[in-house]
């Protein structure tokens, strides 16, 4: 067998860490939001989208990290399903309810930024419909875990669910690619560089790297709280047998 | 400098900030709320342990 990392297999380790790894990455997360905000909002706006283009610093963001946070669940939901460590089932369950909230601020934003460019809220191409179709994957994990009592049958289940569902990781995004779409290409990682003037590039990035230093922090917390919530059970079934 | 001039934009630009900050406090204050629900229940748990073996489960 395969050790699992130590991380991983110690709470108590975890706890020590996040107690101040919590706070830290949200002190950087606001830093980084109010240089993202200054460079966003003193940025010129764009020859063809107007003042539009400052939607971009919040959006673009949200989706990256969306995705990313159920990046940490698929491989949070692999280590339960193989080591049946408690603390990584924890930090799956505790992932899903900020990709859930990622998801739907991406989708929302989209379709404030599409209605006055594309002339529509919404359209049904690979891009949109692959994200709600994230966003409907995170509702149904919570949906699952809500439903099952059995904390052991509930992690394996929703383990398998998160996993099936990272398919859709790579359909999102290569969807630009693979089919035609009102949603622009690549930005970052496009070929030849990103396909964006530095004006814009650098809010971009502060703004980003900010979110994702927001879903550390928030992660963090409510992975603790996670752990005092199965703390708090082991210690009041112990109570209850006397 | 700051240029807050949104111009016909305004309730799309507007409304993409408010709703982004609305989910990030929604998501900050439930997370707040649950980690430390659960902190001050593990704690009573022991508290009451720690008082006589008996709780209120």
């Amino acid at each position: 067998m395969i050790p699992a990392p130590a991380f991983l297999t110690n709470p108590e380790r975890f706890m020590a860490f996040s107690r101040w790894g919590a706070p830290m990455f949200g002190v950087i997360a606001v830093a980084l939001a109010l240089a993202g905000l200054w460079f966003g909002w003193t940025a010129p706006p764009d020859y063809q989208q107007g003042a539009t283009v400052r939607i971009i610093f919040i959006h673009a963001p949200a989706a990256q990290v969306a995705m990313f946070a159920y990046v940490c669940l698929a491989v949070a939901s692999l280590l339960s399903l193989v080591w049946r460590q408690i603390l990584a089932d924890a930090a799956a369950q505790a992932a899903a309810p900020l990709g859930a909230g990622l998801t739907a601020m991406a989708l929302a934003t989209g379709s404030l930024w599409g209605r006055p460019m594309w002339g529509t809220w919404w359209v049904w191409d690979g891009r949109l419909t692959s994200t709600l179709v994230l966003f409907l994957i995170y509702v149904a994990y919570l949906a699952l875990r809500a439903s099952i009592d059995d904390e052991t049958k509930a992690a394996r289940a929703c383990a398998i669910l998160a996993l099936v569902g990272s398919v859709n990781l790579p359909i999102i995004y290569f969807s630009v690619d693979w089919w035609n779409s009102l949603h622009q290409g690549s930005t970052l990682f496009a070929k030849g560089g990103p396909a964006m003037p530095p004006v814009y590039l650098i809010p971009f990035a502060l703004m980003s790297l900010s979110y994702l230093a927001a879903f550390g922090s928030l992660w963090l917390v409510r992975i603790r709280g996670e752990v005092w919530r199965r703390r708090a059970e082991a210690a009041a079934l112990r109570a209850a047998r006397g | 400098m700051l240029d807050f001039d949104t111009g016909k934009y305004a309730v799309f630009i507007w409304g993409a900030y408010g709703l982004s900050a609305w989910v990030f406090a929604i998501l900050t204050i439930s997370t707040l709320r649950h980690s430390r629900r659960w902190k001050a229940r593990f704690e009573a748990l022991n508290a009451g342990k720690a008082a006589g073996g008996k709780t209120d489960e």
